[in-house]
């Protein structure tokens, strides 16, 4: 619409991630490594998935929209499915490239621990799927007009906005979780995250019903979080903690 | 955000771009692109939910001459505005001052087209985004958007020669002129034709922007975005001066002289190398304009204005050729079709130059009479007019050439023909026409014909309503594109009359044997297949006959533009020069490499003809065109002012009309958010934004305090 929706969809798809990469990333030149390649591992699960697709939709007619909805909704299926495989693949090789970065580094083991590299991959999955999301839209919210001419919902730009947030920080817990998962041979975790995420793309084909598609969405993505949380070494009693220690803190400075 | 396609195009794209694996899955990706792209599958869909682009508009645009710039400008990055359809000149209200989402982007019918309400909005021009303006198929009762005394300062009357007749004293040429041609709007102004995209903008007009009982309309609201962005400013001499600033490799001209070529042909050829006075030699002039204009960029049809004088003088020259050809006259008759007369008189006065400084193959001191063909749209039962010059007509001897001779030309030609030739009052000055420019340089005896005593019988003068049907020019509903092409309309028959007494006028002016003049007659059947072609469809067998091979792509099913032009390469020349050339030349044995090089041959010269190769006829059995060579004393001259070429951009004595440059014209309609929506998105980005940054400098903060249930040894590294 304006330069003030571009900013503010910017600012809503990208804030979250933008700030986790500040704080948490963009020191440790190792973690931005592994999230840059944890992006471009998501990125050929994508384009190998947009190859079926592609070679389904010329192989059949064009003309015929529902058989194309139909291929493009087996096309997102396959992806999601590719995606997971990826990033069991990319555990795969984290955990290879894990033993050789102990061997050569300076302290005893390794510079990383399995859970860091989850989160970093996990958010490399999610940048990288969030700018897919979201990019071609941003570059025309710049334009005067909005979404609407043909009974679109002219909240078009707001909610692919708050999709793609959540998709972000769906990947990233998603990726903290299926590592600690593979790590504890759980092998249900796999199947689980596979499930859910089978279930946020059938929410999204909710769209533009927005209501059923964007709350639950965040209501799962709040529920990743926690499991996120509790499988990464955190627990009730650190959050009592944290509280504690911050009381007692106040309590002696003031 | 669904999984729409543009995810899968952009996908492929970005890993284009970004593919850091082996280059064979870059070259796998890239093509994947380029096949993508290519299909028939948008590349870009959200961009199609949003902007519906228009594209049967034309715009305004701007011209410049040497004090003034006239015509429409946008800013650089398109203007937009809320649509509202003008409804009567008293609903002016709304987008003028009521209404509460200014700019606004007006839609007019036609009828509401009007200097007054065009000059209210330009007055308020804060409040007006743009102007589109509906053309309908059916013209109304008059409309003509030039001025009442078109080419008033550079024709002949001035305050030195006929003071009293200057500046349309004592006859206002064109009165029902508005003037909006010459006016300048500093927003931009397209024209709509009436079909399924303005109805759509209607429909989106009514289904967002109405008010509902006086409330104001609810966001989303329809707009409209115009592009057309004029490069030059002020005037003439400003934009000359800038096309000359040559800092980079890549000069930016900003405009163009308007400009194009004359067409002249003669009875007897003349060498074309050989320029100035010729010693006994005694030519009269056939003269017609060429072009006309609209308010709109180029959709100028002309065809009470124009056409139907060029075409009179090519049916009298097709007419005139057997005659001069068995029994020539003494004089040489010279038929000169000028371009650019619409913006003073770039064609004519150029020629006059070009003789006065003895660059033409004749001198002004060759010239014995002019005659020149008007509007003569006549209709049976008017008459046509004889127009001359009162005041060179003080001169006795002009005055009897004028009268003796080529007044009774005329009136002893018209025998059994359905109008009558008058002469106007004697002190009436001559209409806005090229032997005006003559007549500034010599006092040469000189007649306009035409259909109007005084006023213009024209209603819609340089406008977009002068088209067929302001000729009456119509066909039976039931035929085919080729029968209409022969059939002889009515208007046909008229002209042809006129193209008549024009030959044997023009005849007898010239000195040919006086028995032999009424055996002159022109041919119905070439006029109206003229009149088809310059007004219907340039598009069919007969002018593709005779056009060469390489030219034919310019002929389209529709009529031709008559805009003068800055490309040099108007499709009307063109056409008149071929035709030209067909209808007065001949047609010769020789092969197509003779053709371009017809100096090898003993009898054939380059400089007194011009070779021209035509497709020719497709013959009844066969596929290939039965293309010929034509040798005619036809020539192109060129018609730039004389202004350009001596660098006097602020001549008063010629004209000095160019046109503007643009990088890219279009227009497209989407509908716009209120602005509360807008800060509503930028005010949660921010609070996102922030709020992100200080959870998770909290969280990463206390991190190990949180995260400390099986901490491994030795992963301190953060």
């Amino acid at each position: 619409m304006t330069a003030a929706v571009f900013f503010g969809c910017a600012f809503i798809a990208f804030g979250p991630a933008f700030s986790l990469f500040i704080f948490t990333i963009a020191k440790d030149p190792l973690r931005v490594i592994i999230l840059i390649a944890g992006a471009f591992f998501w990125l050929v699960s994508l384009l190998l998935s947009s190859l079926v697709w592609f070679i389904a939709t010329k192989a059949t007619n064009a003309q015929d929209l529902t058989l194309q909805k139909n291929l493009l909704i087996f096309g997102s299926i396959f992806s999601v499915i590719l995606q997971e495989v990826f990033r069991f693949a990319y555990y795969r090789l984290l955990r290879k490239a894990n033993e050789g970065l102990a061997a050569i580094s300076e302290e005893d083991g390794p510079p990383l621990s399995v859970r860091e590299m989850a989160y970093v991959a996990g958010l490399g999955f999610g940048i990288m799927s969030g700018a897919f999301s979201m990019i071609n839209t941003l570059s025309d919210s710049l334009g005067p007009g909005t979404v609407g001419m043909f009974g679109d919902s002219q909240y078009y730009f707001i909610t692919s906005a708050l999709m793609t947030l959540a998709l972000t920080m769906l990947h990233t817990f998603w990726g903290v979780v299926f590592f600690e998962g593979c790590e504890r041979k759980r092998w249900w975790v796999i199947a689980v995250v596979l499930c859910v995420h089978l279930m946020v793309f059938s929410l999204s084909l909710l769209n533009p019903f927005y209501v059923g598609s964007i709350l639950p969405v965040y209501a799962i993505m709040l529920l990743m979080a926690v499991w996120a949380f509790f499988s990464s070494g955190g627990s009730l009693h650190n959050i009592t903690l944290l509280w504690t220690c911050r009381k007692s803190n106040t309590e002696t400075s003031s | 955000m669904g999984l729409e396609s543009s995810k899968w195009a952009i996908i492929f794209l970005v890993c284009w771009c970004l593919g850091d694996g082996n280059t064979s899955l870059q070259k796998l990706a890239t093509s994947i692109v380029f096949f993508f792209c290519l299909s028939d599958v948008s590349c870009n869909s959200v961009e199609q939910k949003i902007y519906v682009e228009l594209n049967n508009t034309v715009p305004c645009v701007r011209l410049l001459n040497a004090t003034h710039q006239i015509g429409c400008q946008s800013s650089i990055s398109g203007d937009t505005g809320v649509i509202h359809v003008l409804e009567s000149e008293a609903d002016l209200e709304w987008p003028l001052s009521k209404g509460p989402n200014p700019p606004y982007m007006v839609l007019l019918e036609s009828s509401l087209f009007t200097r007054s309400i065009m000059m209210k909005m330009k007055n308020e021009s804060n409040r007006v985004a743009g102007v589109a303006v509906v053309v309908p198929n059916t013209s109304p009762p008059e409309f003509s958007p030039h001025t009442t005394c078109p080419n008033e300062n550079t024709g002949v009357y001035s305050d030195n020669y006929g003071p009293n007749l200057a500046h349309c004293n004592t006859t206002v040429w064109n009165p029902r002129g508005n003037g909006l041609s010459y006016e300048e709007f500093d927003f931009p102004v397209f024209s709509l034709k009436e079909d399924n995209e303005t109805e759509f903008i209607k429909q989106c007009y009514l289904d967002h922007n109405r008010a509902v009982n006086g409330s104001a309309p609810q966001y989303p609201l329809c707009a409209m975005q115009l592009f057309s962005h004029m490069h030059a400013v002020t005037n003439t001499p400003t934009c000359m001066r800038r096309n000359d600033i040559n800092f980079s490799i890549n000069p930016e001209m900003v405009c163009d002289p308007l400009g194009d070529y004359n067409v002249w042909g003669s009875i007897r050829p003349y060498n074309d190398t050989v320029f100035g006075h010729k010693e006994n030699e005694s030519v009269v002039i056939a003269a017609a304009r060429l072009d006309s204009r609209a308010f709109f960029w180029e959709v100028s049809t002309g065809a009470e204005g124009s056409v139907s004088g060029f075409v009179t003088l090519l049916a009298a020259a097709q007419a005139l050729r057997e005659v001069t050809h068995e029994a020539p006259p003494t004089r040489n008759i010279l038929f000169a079709f000028f371009q650019g007369e619409t913006f003073d008189y770039i064609g004519s006065s150029r020629m006059v130059y070009d003789m006065e400084n003895g660059k033409f193959v004749i001198d002004l001191d060759n010239i014995h009479s002019v005659l020149e063909i008007g509007q003569v749209a006549v209709h049976s039962g008017t008459n046509l007019f004889l127009h001359s010059d009162p005041v060179s007509r003080r001169n006795n001897t002009v005055n009897d050439e004028v009268r003796e001779e080529l007044f009774s030309s005329f009136f002893s030609s018209t025998a059994g023909l359905s109008f009558l030739l008058v002469e106007p009052n004697v002190s009436q000055p001559l209409p806005p026409s090229s032997l005006q420019r003559f007549l500034r340089a010599q006092p040469i005896p000189g007649i306009v014909l035409a259909d109007h005593e005084s006023a213009f019988n024209n209603r819609y003068y340089e406008s977009f309503y002068d088209n067929a049907a302001n000729l009456n020019l119509t066909y039976p509903s039931d035929l085919s594109p080729e029968e209409q092409l022969e059939f002889v309309t009515d208007t046909a028959k008229s002209l042809t009359d006129v193209a008549t007494v024009v030959a044997r006028a023009l005849y007898k002016q010239a000195g040919g044997n006086e028995s032999l003049v009424n055996n002159i007659k022109a041919d119905p059947k070439i006029v109206t297949q003229m009149l088809y072609g310059f007004l219907v469809s340039s598009n069919n067998s007969w002018f593709q006959a005779v056009m060469a091979p390489e030219l034919k792509n310019i002929l389209k099913p529709s009529p031709p533009e008559y805009y003068v032009g800055v490309a040099m390469s108007s499709t009307p020349t063109r056409l008149v020069q071929y035709l030209l050339a067909n209808l007065t030349g001949a047609a010769t044995n020789l092969t197509q490499s003779q053709c371009q090089k017809p100096d090898e041959l003993p009898n054939e010269s380059r400089q007194m003809y011009s070779y021209l190769w035509v497709q020719g006829i497709v013959p009844p059995n066969s596929t290939e065109r039965d293309s010929f060579c034509v040798r005619a004393s036809v020539r192109l001259t060129k018609a730039v002012s004389p202004a350009f070429e001596l660098g006097e951009y602020a001549s008063k004595d010629y004209s000095t009309w160019t046109e503007s440059r643009w990088k890219f014209i279009k227009a497209r309609i989407f509908l716009v958010a209120s602005r509360d929506l807008e800060m509503l998105t930028l005010g949660v980005g921010v609070a996102v934004l922030f709020t992100s940054l200080l959870v998770t400098y909290f969280i990463s903060t206390k991190a190990d305090v949180l995260f400390s249930s099986t901490r491994e040894p030795a992963s301190a590294a953060y």
